[in-house]
């Protein structure tokens, strides 16, 4: 074989060193910033792009990770904000077990609707997920105990494990921090267990995944579980950060924004989906005063991380670095 | 056990009004290597698609150590014991060639829907897929992407991670589809050396790699079996060599 004189082998050692040290770093910025935000930002505002985060990293397991684009996880991060404000406020649950209804109901919505889109692929999946989620919209708008236009408002904070007064910002916010976390952590091990593996074969090349023996429908309809309920816990936190559940939260722009959050940051990466995230949030909240031209701006970033940088943030940096795959 | 360990029975596969492959019978010797060829449109990819379970027969049926498999699904096949490779180098690209090897050997540990393990439980295979990359040549690029070797080398990754299933049955479409003269020769003799112990059908275009290594040869054309045998056999027979130059052997003397 020809080539192979010419072929320079890069020394893998010093790549997998290389990589530990960057993402060790980012690691440690990830949770700095998280443990010191509330000094500089409204905690309210922190805790709202925690769980954006959240929710946008949840989402890049699934496109990310395994190449599945739904275009309707609204309807897991919506509909669990409702299902953990009821939980919450009518039925008088603690504060952590309505998060884990509305992380289980968005589980369990996530296997009904990936049963049925996994059938199809590319474009008609994306589809099939979007007529889904719009039917949960529906039901949102319509249910008696969604409280329709004006949604599901006063859901009360409570106190974690019966001692810790959520009411008060900070707990709320160290309260966020861990569910964010841990949230965060099972993402990654998700990606770095013998499963995520089959997934990135499945997102590299499905044929071939195929022709090893692997079921992929099935790693696929798991893998979507996964990220609908991780959605879900992102979503019924911010319903308990906010006190409310809204329309907003299912609608199919909160499914659109959790992409541009995605692909802005860099999809495929660990970190990508956090600054993202946090990128799309933060223009949101101090362009508020423009009105809907908000809308403009975060289309133009878009359009413009696009094309200059099609990796996203993280992606591009990851690709200087040398260090792809490690952040 | 039989002699036969894949035969095709009265296969048919049509596509609306097209018939590509037209009540094909196919019987594959164990331990053979056994090429089909034939000129474009010939059938070979759907006759290949059809063995492999990527698409369904019309009519007809497929017989795998004498069970049916007419109806299985690829995953179910490949567990079986019957691995495909494909036309373009199907590799994993953005995965490392220790990664593309070990996805197949990672069903052995029965882990493979354990989400909540680090892929360090993965780290035991390692050593069995050094030894895999080193049969074909690859142990020194272990570490690196796929999508970072050259053509030749993605080719005999392929083969690498095929093998570690331990296929009984191995399909090949095209195996030196694209390549150089030399990759062709080195692809080549890798196919030669790892047919021990194990079947081999492959669809080839390129007749040098088919005289040098099929025992047999089914020759399609038109979707139906224009001839078998051996290369000897089948490069003289006139019907060949009429599918494939367009003239009679006749016209060809005649010319000559």
């Amino acid at each position: 074989m020809t080539d192979i004189a010419e072929f320079e082998a890069e020394t893998a050692p010093e790549t997998v060193k290389r990589g530990r040290v960057v993402q060790g770093l980012a690691w440690a910025v990830l949770l700095a910033a998280v443990l010191i935000a509330p000094a500089f930002l409204y905690p309210v505002f922190a805790m709202q792009l925690l769980c954006f985060a959240l929710f946008a990293a949840a989402f890049n397991l699934l496109i990310g990770f395994t190449g599945l684009l739904s275009f309707g996880h609204a309807a897991f991060f919506g509909g669990a904000a409702y299902i953990a404000g009821h939980v919450i406020k009518v039925w008088g649950f603690p504060p952590i077990l309505g998060i884990l209804a509305g992380t289980v109901f968005a589980a369990a919505l996530g296997w009904l609707v990936g049963m049925l889109a996994i059938r199809r692929q590319g474009i008609y999946f994306a589809m099939i997920t979007l007529a889904l989620a719009q039917i949960v919209y529906f039901f949102a708008l319509q249910m008696p105990f969604t409280g329709g236009e004006d949604g599901l408002q006063g859901i009360p904070r409570g106190h974690l494990l019966g001692v810790i007064d959520l009411s008060q910002p900070l707990n709320m916010y160290y309260f966020v921090a861990a569910v964010f976390l841990i949230g965060f952590a099972v993402i990654y091990r998700v990606v770095h267990s013998p499963f995520g593996q089959v997934l990135q074969a499945i997102r590299e090349n499905e044929p071939r995944a195929l022709s090893l023996g692997y079921n992929v429908d099935r790693f696929k309809l798991l893998a979507f579980v996964l990220s609908a309920g991780l959605a879900g816990l992102a979503g019924s936190t911010k319903a308990l950060v906010f006190q409310f559940a809204s329309l907003t939260d299912a609608h199919w722009q909160m499914s659109g924004e959790v992409i541009l959050m995605t692909l802005l940051g860099g999809m495929g990466t660990i970190f990508g989906p956090v600054v993202g995230a946090v990128i799309v949030v933060a223009l949101q909240h101090m362009l508020s005063g423009i009105g809907s031209w908000v809308q403009v701006v975060i289309g133009g970033t878009f359009i413009a991380c696009v094309l200059l940088f099609r990796r996203g943030i993280v992606g591009e940096i990851a690709r200087m670095l040398k260090v792809g795959g490690w952040l | 056990m039989s002699d036969t360990i894949l035969e095709a029975r009265n296969l048919t596969k049509s596509f609306g009004g097209f018939v590509a492959v037209n009540g094909v019978d196919l019987s594959i010797a164990r331990g053979a290597i056994h090429a089909i060829i034939g000129p474009n449109g010939a059938g070979k990819t759907t006759m290949f698609n059809l063995l492999t379970k990527f698409i369904t027969p019309t009519s007809g049926e497929i017989l795998f150590n004498g069970n049916d498999i007419t109806r299985r699904k690829p995953a179910e096949i490949a567990n079986m014991g019957i691995v495909r490779s494909f036309q373009i180098s199907a590799v994993f690209p953005h995965l490392t060639a220790l990664e593309n090897v070990r996805l197949s050997l990672q069903k052995s540990l029965g882990v493979s829907y354990q989400f909540w393990r680090s892929t360090k439980v993965l780290h035991d295979l390692d050593a069995q897929a050094i030894a895999r990359l080193d049969q074909v040549g690859l142990a020194d690029y272990a570490h690196l992407k796929a999508v970072e070797l050259p053509y030749g080398r993605k080719r005999a990754l392929e083969i690498a991670t095929t093998l570690g299933l331990e296929p009984e049955l191995m399909l090949l479409d095209e195996p030196t589809q694209g390549m150089g003269t030399e990759d062709v020769g080195a692809v080549t003799e890798l196919i030669g050396r790892v047919r021990e112990g194990r079947t081999i059908v492959m669809v080839e275009h390129n007749l040098g790699v088919v005289a040098e290594l099929a025992d047999t040869i089914t020759v399609l054309a038109r979707g139906e079996v224009l001839a078998e045998g051996t290369y000897d056999q089948v490069s003289k027979n006139p019907a060949v060599m009429e599918a494939y130059m367009g003239v009679s052997a006749e016209e060809q003397e005649a010319g000559a």
